[in-house]
């Protein structure tokens, strides 16, 4: 606890890092899980090399993930971008199938009425389909979330720093202060994280918060 | 739609807002050259925190002149800060003349410390340059518990010799390909342990490896406080394999300007060997910040 | 790449103690006890809470509370309190699988206590008025019923188990992790990407292992058509790797 409010403005900075690096990926990956996944609910031939393929990439650790994207994207080592590209493919990986789950869950009647009334397919898309979709596309932003704000922490492995560059000191001084309070502002910035989303869903889905109380 | 663009936009502005409050962290620093005064200077340090201490330590000092700094502390081990410091990620890092002139040539001399500093500056990539060497060493070192030296009557490394096919050896990971680590040792000293187990750079890890019995024998830094507190023997090195290991600033060129240079051998000209093993102490046994430990002593020099 | 596939060519990188067989098993084993200790203490806590209802609330607040504890403080902590606690290679072992199973636990939960909750009231209802007793409710109608989703919870705990635990390397346990940690600390980008490619590999063979055992284990009647009703039906289940 002294540690804590001995170290208020480092934590503070650190915790303002580690949201960017950690929420950046999520917007990227949203926006590209969209079309990644409306391809995938469109083609029946796309699906399953879509799904299971993005799904792959999550099979890699993050940690190599980190380490090789030098390679890949002509940056430097320590350039905290490696780290929001790698959360992003991650993040895409999850959403792709949620974001086809979700169209897939738009019921079939309301799209026909939509069309009969005239709408265009693109215009449908985004004024039916993908509202309708919202629900299930935030729960799996959920997870998206929480889960890039633990993986972020794995970078200070490799001197990136934010809330894991708490764990690392600590341990290499063997002292518990550290450690203790860079979980607990990981579990609180997960906790925002995840407050925002529903509080935003919540706000795109006005539908469901009329009449039944769901 | 006007819904889906409310999620995305709050999303932004959580994202920029988060951005502002810690000042972009997702700047990088340009690649190293440029103009020459008013320039930043970027200081590293590897992951163990002696290496973060000197690096809060050069910051100070630099500050103290005038000279903005920016830190990235804590870049795992050479092997990866080194190429960052030749990209230009980063511009000084706190070195030791034996380990680091090893690191760049397998063969270096490092028997004594002129010999060390030697070899380094003529083994140094032509965009750095190694300033002034400080008093103070911190070395690495074979270390055993009183019980194992006891037992195999242990005084020196080459005691080892005989008894080391029955013996685990414990140090960081890199050590496993260094020159500087298990391939040298059994070059210099014909050791061959019955394995070598990865741990930490003789952090917490090697201590409870040793005292828990996972290896008999580790390497730990001389000015380690854990080996006394754990009653450790640090065996000695009559081919001195490790060499000299004078603490000492290794600078980007591009950045080595008259006061940067002034700043960072004046600290090297206040270093001694004690000094640093009463600091590091500070900082591992007693937590304190490193930036704190070493703004105290930058004030108690008068460098700052 | 041809960095990659040099060492992987390379025969001495396979075997011997620290070669790719050696860590394979390493990795498996932790790997396999880490989910039976999760499931040990996962599923019967969810069928329970499924079964009656009760602590649904704190479980459901205390598995999401779980799954944003970052693995690698967890790890760094678990180490420092536990380690000098055990002697001999357990002491960093130990840390490390009982953190493992605090990161497999939750979808094990979730997907067992979902599974249970899920079975359609009047089935249950049936199977009291044919005379079944609580026990046997659970274990003839509510269990079956809800394997699929036990396996699907199982599935994505292994997938995550397999992924994670190459983070143990930090602590100098052994697994496929260790080509991470020691191609990072001597910048062997060809032992990296071999590890990572490993590990990956290894993942997929373990969620294929889990997809067969799943067909023969669930009842036919139950099989979901496919995929997508699993995530559907337990969206919390999803993989975090680490």
């Amino acid at each position: 606890m002294n540690w804590f409010l001995g170290h208020l403005d480092e934590v503070g900075s650190l915790m303002a890092t580690h949201a960017v690096l950690a929420s950046a990926p999520l917007l990227a990956g949203l926006l590209l899980a969209i079309p990644l996944g409306w391809l995938a609910r469109r083609y029946r031939v796309l699906r399953t090399p879509l799904i299971v393929g993005t799904g792959l990439l999550y099979t890699i650790p993050s940690l190599a993930l980190f380490i090789l994207m030098p390679l890949v994207l002509g940056t430097g080592i320590l350039d905290p971008l490696n780290v929001v590209v790698a959360l992003t493919v991650y993040t895409v990986a999850l959403l792709v199938r949620t974001v086809s789950d979700g169209l897939a869950s738009v019921p079939e009647d309301v799209l026909q009425a939509a069309s009969a009334m005239g709408i265009g397919r693109v215009s449908r898309f985004f004024k039916v389909e993908l509202p309708l979709a919202v629900p299930v596309i935030s729960a799996g932003l959920r997870v998206a979330a929480v889960s890039n704000v633990s993986i972020v922490s794995v970078a200070a492995l490799l001197g990136i720093a934010q809330l894991g560059s708490l764990f690392t000191d600590g341990f290499a001084r063997n002292y518990l202060d550290p450690i203790v309070v860079g979980i607990l502002a990981c579990i609180a910035l997960a906790l925002v994280f995840d407050l925002l989303i529903v509080a935003l869903t919540k706000v795109a889905t006005p539908w469901l918060r009329v009449g039944s109380p769901a | 739609m006007k819904k889906i663009t409310g999620l995305l936009a709050l999303t932004l502005v959580a994202v920029s807002l988060s951005a502002c409050a810690s000042g972009n962290p997702l700047a990088t620093p340009t690649a190293g050259g440029g103009s020459a005064a008013g320039q930043t200077i970027v200081v590293g340090s590897a992951n163990f925190p002696e290496s973060e201490l000197l690096a809060e330590i050069y910051a100070g000092a630099l500050k103290a002149k005038g000279i903005t700094v920016t830190t990235k502390l804590n870049i795992a081990s050479r092997e990866t800060y080194v190429p960052a410091l030749k990209n230009g990620e980063i511009d000084l890092i706190p070195e030791y003349t034996g380990a680091f002139a090893k690191y760049l040539n397998a063969d270096a001399d490092t028997s004594d410390e002129a010999a060390a500093l030697a070899s380094l500056r003529a083994a140094l990539p032509a965009t750095l340059q190694a300033l002034e060497p400080s008093a103070a060493q911190d070395k690495d070192s074979i270390s055993v518990t009183q019980a194992t030296a006891d037992k195999y009557s242990l005084t020196s490394i080459e005691d080892l010799v005989p008894y080391a096919p029955e013996l685990v050896l414990g140090g960081p990971p890199e050590w496993k390909e260094r020159a500087a680590g298990v391939p040298g040792l059994e070059k210099v000293y014909g050791l061959r342990f019955k394995a070598f187990k990865p741990l930490d750079v003789a952090g917490p890890l090697t201590v409870q490896a040793l005292k828990n019995g996972q290896v008999q024998a580790a390497n730990l830094f001389t000015t380690d406080p854990a080996i006394k507190a754990n009653g450790f023997v640090v065996l000695d090195d009559p081919k001195s394999f490790f060499g000299a290991q004078n603490v000492i600033p290794v600078i980007t060129k591009a950045k080595a300007t008259p006061e940067a240079v002034a700043a960072l051998n004046g600290v090297s000209a206040k270093l001694d060997t004690d000094m640093l093993a009463t600091l590091v102490t500070k900082v591992v046994v007693d937590k304190a910040d490193a930036s704190d430990v070493a703004a105290e002593w930058l004030k108690a020099n008068g460098l700052s | 790449m041809n960095l990659l596939w040099e060492w992987l060519a390379d025969p001495n990188n396979w075997s011997g103690p620290e070669g790719v067989w050696t860590r394979l098993v390493e990795h498996l084993s932790y790997s396999l006890v880490t989910l039976v200790i999760a499931a040990l203490v996962g599923i019967p806590l969810g069928l329970w809470i499924g079964h009656t209802g009760r602590g649904r609330l704190t479980v459901v607040n205390l598995v999401n509370g779980m799954r944003s504890v970052p693995t690698l403080g967890l790890l760094f902590v678990a180490v420092l309190v536990v380690g000098p606690l055990l002697a001999g290679d357990v002491a960093f072992l130990g840390p490390a699988i009982f953190v493992l199973v605090i990161l497999a636990i939750p979808p094990i939960l979730a997907g067992a206590y979902a599974g249970v909750e899920g079975v359609d009231p009047g089935v249950r209802d049936g199977a009291r008025g044919m005379g079944m007793g609580e026990l046997q409710v659970l274990t003839k109608v509510e269990i079956p019923v809800a394997l699929p989703l036990i396996f699907s919870g199982l599935r994505s705990a292994a997938l995550q188990v397999v992924a994670t635990a190459t983070i143990a390397a930090s602590v100098s346990v052994g697994g496929l992790g260790r080509f991470l940690i020691d191609g990072q600390a001597y910048r062997d980008y060809g032992e990296m990407a071999a590890g990572a490619l490993l590990v990956a590999l290894l993942a997929v063979c373990v969620d294929l292992v889990f997809a067969a055992v799943q067909r023969l284990v669930v009842s036919p009647g139950l099989a979901a058509p496919n995929d997508s009703l699993r995530w559907r039906a337990a969206p919390q289940s999803v993989p975090t790797t680490t």
